[in-house]
């Protein structure tokens, strides 16, 4: 199957939803976002890195920055970070390159590796983006983090792949319903830059109703 | 919750509002009055003819901060609005139940319950604070009346009949309102509610901090993406921002009353600070107006714990969180919309 492009969930994206659904939705089925400081601090290190005036070649090597990607049959939309060409033999050609190159996808993320694989499956989407606009294999791309700066290999096997795909299509089944789900909250909603809007507590199902009928019927109690 | 930000409030007429760079700088006579950096504000409320430069209505419209125009007297003109915020199937949703009778009574319904609710719990405060100096056998009957009254809203059919109920508690409550102020009395006293023009002190007080109380709510309303113009209760009107006069009627009482009724008994207004006309319409002087802002903002510093979320927050926020209570229940987070029922 096949997306319209109207209909292309952003890719990044796959990192909300991972971390939590509701945020996810609450983010991109209801618009709603709010800034703290590691939402700032991740704009500042986006900035440097999406300058795509920048260009470079280094010998075998072709550097490319904020590469607009997408996938038909993902149904998502975003932009790498930086996507390094190398030449290679099982590579493809590029429109006025000499030889054949593998694209290799980096991603840039402040602070530390995180537990869980969220910066894992947010970088074998764009791979898969990749392969499918380039018609094109990877097999490999790299997360840098900021702190150490330091950058990690990331094999991207069938496991991690197939992962990918069915959180595309749950994203895009629940973004169908314009649905907003209830999650039980955990202790990362001390973390979240949404916890305000979220309100994690309405996710333990509270009655409104019941709270008014009780509230009213203590009246005649303290009578 | 969030964050409480400021609210700035612009009193002197012969102001302009510029800015420059994240600043709002606030010009008298051309010369620099004051500077604010405009990261500590969520509302700016300009009284009387202020004028406001379109560079800083845009940097308004783009940090959410509600920047809102009022005459001299109180009286709304205008506010501008960015981006409208927040998802498009939310305000449709908005729509369709405000269209629906059945479905809008139901929301309706848990804002009059609210907001007897809170009547109530202040004439019953009223009765267990100052006991000695109420007729409290007046008071506590006016309670039972009010209390009845939740039943009989509880049990309502239909927007109209919600109408009636809420009218007859709101004339029971009113009925009271004068026997709450206890200092001052022969500068402040409280008939019935009139409003153009208020023709005594405390119409012209609690007029005034209604105003202040819907500035906050319809800009809470906007900042979670509801439609303030589109109400349950009111009907829409041009130009009336019905959503917010809704969300407001369980604000009004243990809000916005209580509010004014201690600034008259703490002796913080007095009848010097009022000014009558020929025809019996009152004005606040500046000095007043001031004194009141002051004591507002101090008001909604306040903490609290809110009674259904049971979260600590001030009391500034609340029209925030119910508005928030409102979308989510819209959304479907909830199953009813929960007012704010202050104990």
């Amino acid at each position: 199957m096949e997306y319209q492009e109207e209909d292309f969930l952003l890719l990044s994206g796959i990192q909300h939803f991972v971390f939590c659904k509701r945020q996810w939705a609450l983010i991109h089925i209801e618009q709603q976002w709010q800034e703290n400081l590691r939402t700032v601090e991740g704009g500042i290190l986006h900035e440097k890195t999406h300058d795509n005036t920048i260009k470079e070649k280094r010998g075998d090597l072709i550097i490319s920055r904020s590469m607009r990607i997408f996938s038909r049959t993902l149904g998502i939309t975003g932009t790498c970070d930086v996507v390094e060409f190398h030449k290679s033999r099982d590579g493809v050609t590029l429109y006025g390159r000499e030889g054949r190159y593998k694209p290799v996808p980096v991603e840039y993320k402040r602070g530390k590796p995180k537990q869980g694989n969220a910066d894992v499956l947010q970088l074998c989407a764009q791979a898969m983006c990749l392969e499918e606009m380039l018609l094109c294999d990877t097999t490999e791309g790299y997360l840098y983090y900021g702190d150490p700066k330091h950058r990690l290999k990331v094999l991207l096997d069938e496991e991690i792949r197939e992962q990918v795909k069915a959180i595309c299509q749950e994203m895009h089944e629940l973004y169908d319903r314009r649905y907003t789900p209830k999650v039980k909250p955990t202790k990362s909603c001390k973390a979240c830059s949404l916890s305000e809007l979220c309100l994690p507590k309405l996710c333990k199902n509270p009655s409104a109703l019941a709270y008014m009928k009780k509230t009213i019927s203590e009246i005649e109690v303290d009578k | 919750m969030r964050k409480l930000l400021n609210t700035l409030y612009v009193t002197s007429p012969n102001t302009y509002l510029s800015l420059d760079g994240e600043n709002i700088v606030i010009l008298k006579d051309e010369a620099e009055a004051l500077r604010v950096p405009l990261h500590n504000l969520e509302g700016i409320i300009a009284f009387g003819y202020t004028g406001a430069s379109p560079a800083l209505m845009g940097a308004c419209a783009m940090r959410n901060i509600a920047l809102s125009f009022m005459k001299t007297s109180g009286k709304f003109l205008g506010r501008v609005v960015g981006e409208v915020k927040g998802n498009v199937t939310l305000r449709k949703t908005q729509y369709r139940l405000s269209e629906d009778e059945g479905e809008s009574h139901k929301i309706a319904k848990s804002f009059i319950l609210g907001k007897i609710y809170n009547a109530r719990w202040v004439v019953e405060r009223a009765t267990r604070d100052h006991g000695a100096r109420l007729d409290v056998d007046k008071l506590k009957g006016v309670c039972q009346t009010l209390a009845n009254a939740l039943k009989l809203v509880e049990k309502s059919q239909d927007l109209e009949q919600l109408r009636g109920f809420e009218g007859e508690a709101a004339a029971q409550y009113f009925r009271v309102l004068d026997d709450l102020i206890l200092q001052q009395k022969d500068d402040f006293y409280f008939n019935s509610r009139n409003k153009r023009p208020p023709l005594d002190n405390v119409n012209a007080m609690l007029s005034f901090v209604y105003t202040l109380l819907a500035h906050d709510t319809a800009a809470a309303l906007e900042t979670v993406g509801l439609d303030p113009y589109v109400g349950f209760l009111h009907r829409d009107r041009p130009g009336r921002i019905s959503l917010a006069l809704d969300l407001m009627e369980e604000l009004r009482a243990v809000y916005a009353d209580r509010f004014v009724i201690s600034l008259i008994n703490k002796r913080e207004v007095n009848d010097g600070g009022f000014t009558r006309m020929e025809n019996g319409a009152v004005i606040m002087d500046d000095d007043t107006r001031k004194a009141i802002l002051k004591a507002w903002q101090s008001r909604k510093q306040d903490e609290i714990r809110h009674p259904f979320l049971q979260e600590k927050m001030e009391w500034g926020l609340v029209p925030y969180a119910q508005a928030m209570l409102l979308a989510r229940f819209i959304r479907g987070d909830l199953d009813g919309y929960p007012a704010f029922m202050w104990k």
